[in-house]
């Protein structure tokens, strides 16, 4: 770990039981892992992106690194602390320091709380009630380009951009170090979706913030991230310089995902990677690379031994034949 | 053929504070066996235009004018409900953006898919035969036994799927598709755009395809309307709208797309302003508060419908104007 390093985790594992009674009866297996051995690290001003399909693990290992979900192995050091097995009560001072954005940003606000009572509420939680709150409120909604008047209003009269803007405050109210953020524009329409990184942008280069960004939309990775990282059911496949990445991924999954996105023009000939649909389910890992069932590549070797990470290039990945070597 | 026919379309809700008027002189037409791609942003009146084409508008809600001529021969804005519940399902099916929310949870999928075939008057065993029969076409492996299954025993791709066959299990002549790619990833958006694609060459039907991601309507779509504040501000073919978009807010709406830049950026474009209040639209054309391009006339005059060529119409009075020409 360098001295530079914010946050640095590895061979996490997170499991949920799964079944009841009867499964273990039959030998079914009662346990999946949802994070399968990650490990990465995240350097103080820097912004890291998560990508990969809906249900590859993404934001159980951002729960995870929050403490909302407890680690059955690994570490994750955060300025140096370990944050496994803290409790609830150790873990808030923490959380002040590395608060989460929840994915829908209306739903992610209580419907009962106006802006300004929503904007008071990190202070009261960790005790600094004695600040000049409405000075506060004033300043976060300044801070995130919300006009004064908006500090009356309820999260229902309040638009997708608008509302994510709220969550954007709510998270820097207490001068964090990393933001980590679940999928922050899902749902946004692209202009708004451009004023909410752009926001991101600023507050990261004016505070100095990092940030760990959950997403699926590949756009928005390569224009925000510096690091990323691709998952695939709850490992990591490939992950490296964010640029280095997009220009020649070397994981065939990657190599899919990049060749698979949308492109807003109609005479595009696409040269794409087809993979099949069929993801494989976290109870029934596949043999060998769990990549094997999927992969266009895939030899007689793949479905036995299964690949351990290897650098290759920039990017760390675990691949018996990676692409752009 | 036309399948869908929408002349001088007018929604207006009647709440608290005031008549809003939802939709606005909205045209356009869905010809057989086409793509119509249905683009813009979140309020721009995309939901309540699927509303009144399916009569499903609130209660405070009402056509104020204009006509949904379907098949040629009905009018759905003046269809009594009665006849109007023998179409929808049958010949006008919709799939909708969260495919868990439109799959009963408690019942299995086999049960839901007979379901839906109540008035074919067919046998049970045929009911299924036909079931499994359009899953494989949505490529679901192993459908006989897994007719038994529930949802949540099918992934996220897979169930937006199932809800697929089960819109066009009754060969309607036309699938309205309401952002049916949003929740998935980039994978499965695009295996479900090449499945949604093959089916309609299969089937023969028409598909109004509901989207804010300007990439799939590029892959999808044969032509498209470009909507804002309820008003359609540019149609043509998706070709003519990508490639030489006429109207300043399709143009905004094209630069802001992350996907258009090839390396990373200082700033993302954005489009500066907001949506106009509906209940208090602004004089002249409904973009004016916004464009840099806006005038005197703009701002007094609401701008015609001016045609560019062929089908592709934008409603701006500078509309003769294309992109390289202002240098953009």
């Amino acid at each position: 770990m360098s001295s530079d390093d914010l946050l640095n985790v590895s061979d996490l594992r997170v499991s949920f039981r799964v079944g009841g009674l009867s499964a273990r009866l039959a030998g079914r297996a009662t346990e999946i892992e949802a994070v399968s051995g990650v490990g990465f690290s995240l350097q103080r001003g820097t912004t890291f992106a998560l990508v990969g399909e809906s249900g590859s693990g993404k934001t159980t290992l951002a729960r995870t690194l929050n403490g909302l979900q407890p680690a059955v192995a690994g570490s994750i050091r955060f300025e140096g602390q370990e944050l496994r097995g803290l409790s609830n009560a150790a873990m808030k001072p923490v959380r002040r320091r590395m608060p989460m954005m929840f994915q829908d940003p209306v739903g992610s606000l209580s419907p009962r709380l106006s802006v300004r009572a929503l904007l008071s509420e990190p202070f009261i939680i960790h005790g600094l009630s004695n600040r000049d709150l409405d000075a506060e409120v004033n300043r976060l909604l300044a801070l995130v380009g919300l006009p004064r008047e908006f500090a009356e209003r309820y999260p229902h009269q309040l638009s997708g951009g608008q509302a994510r803007r709220v969550g954007v405050a709510r998270a820097i109210a207490l001068d964090p170090v990393l933001v980590v953020a679940d999928e922050p524009t899902a749902g946004l329409d692209v202009s708004v979706q451009g004023e909410v990184l752009n926001l991101l942008n600023d507050l990261r280069d004016r505070m100095g913030l990092s940030m760990l960004i959950i997403t699926h939309n590949l756009h928005v990775v390569r224009q925000i991230a510096d690091r990323m990282a691709v998952m695939y059911l709850g490992r990591f496949v490939e992950q490296g310089d964010t640029e280095a990445i997009f220009r020649a991924p070397h994981h065939p999954y990657t190599a899919a995902l990049l060749s698979a996105n949308p492109e807003p023009d109609p005479d595009r000939v696409h040269q794409r990677i087809t993979l099949p649909a069929d993801v494989p389910s976290l109870l029934a890992r596949p043999s060998g690379c769990e990549f094997h069932t999927r992969c266009p590549r895939a030899q007689a070797r793949c479905a036995v031994d299964v690949p351990l990470p290897a650098m290759v290039g920039e990017s760390r990945l675990t691949c018996h034949f990676p692409l752009n070597t | 053929m036309t399948v869908l026919d929408v002349r001088n379309l007018s929604v207006a809700f009647h709440t608290g504070s005031g008549r809003l008027e939802a939709l606005k002189q909205v045209s356009f037409s869905v010809p057989a066996n086409r793509s119509v791609g249905v683009v813009g942003e979140s309020g721009c009146g995309k939901s309540t235009l699927i509303n009144a084409i399916l009569g499903l508008l609130a209660d405070n809600g009402e056509i104020s004018s204009g006509e949904i001529i379907f098949e040629g021969d009905k009018d759905l804005a003046r269809l009594d409900p009665t006849a109007m519940r023998a179409l929808r399902g049958r010949r006008i099916a919709t799939v909708f953006q969260d495919p868990m929310g439109a799959l009963n949870p408690v019942l299995s999928v086999g049960r839901q898919m007979r379901d839906i075939q109540y008035r074919s008057g067919l046998s049970k065993r045929d009911k299924d035969a036909r079931s499994v029969a359009m899953l494989r076409k949505v490529r679901i492996p192993d459908p006989e036994s897994r007719l038994a299954q529930f949802p949540h025993e099918f992934s996220g791709g897979m169930k937006q799927r199932i809800a697929i066959a089960m819109a066009l299990m009754m060969e309607p002549a036309l699938l309205i598709a309401d952002e049916p790619t949003t929740a998935l990833d980039a994978t499965l958006e695009v295996a479900t755009i090449e499945l949604l694609k093959d089916l309609q060459r299969d089937i023969g039907c028409s598909v109004l395809f509901i989207s804010h991601h300007l990439g799939v309507i590029a892959e999808l779509c044969d032509e498209m309307i470009v909507m804002y504040a309820g008003e359609v501000v540019e149609s043509g073919t998706t070709r003519e709208i990508f490639h030489d978009p006429r109207h300043p807010y399709t143009q905004k709406l094209l630069a802001c797309d992350p996907a258009r830049l090839s390396h990373r950026v200082a700033r993302l474009p954005t489009i500066p302003g907001t949506l106009p209040d509906l209940r208090h639209r602004p004089s002249g054309c409904v973009f004016q508060p916004r464009c840099d391009r806006a005038d005197a006339q703009c701002r007094a005059d609401r701008p015609p419908n001016a045609v560019i060529g062929g089908s592709h119409i934008a409603r701006c009075w500078y509309a003769d104007i294309s992109l390289a020409g202002v240098g953009a």
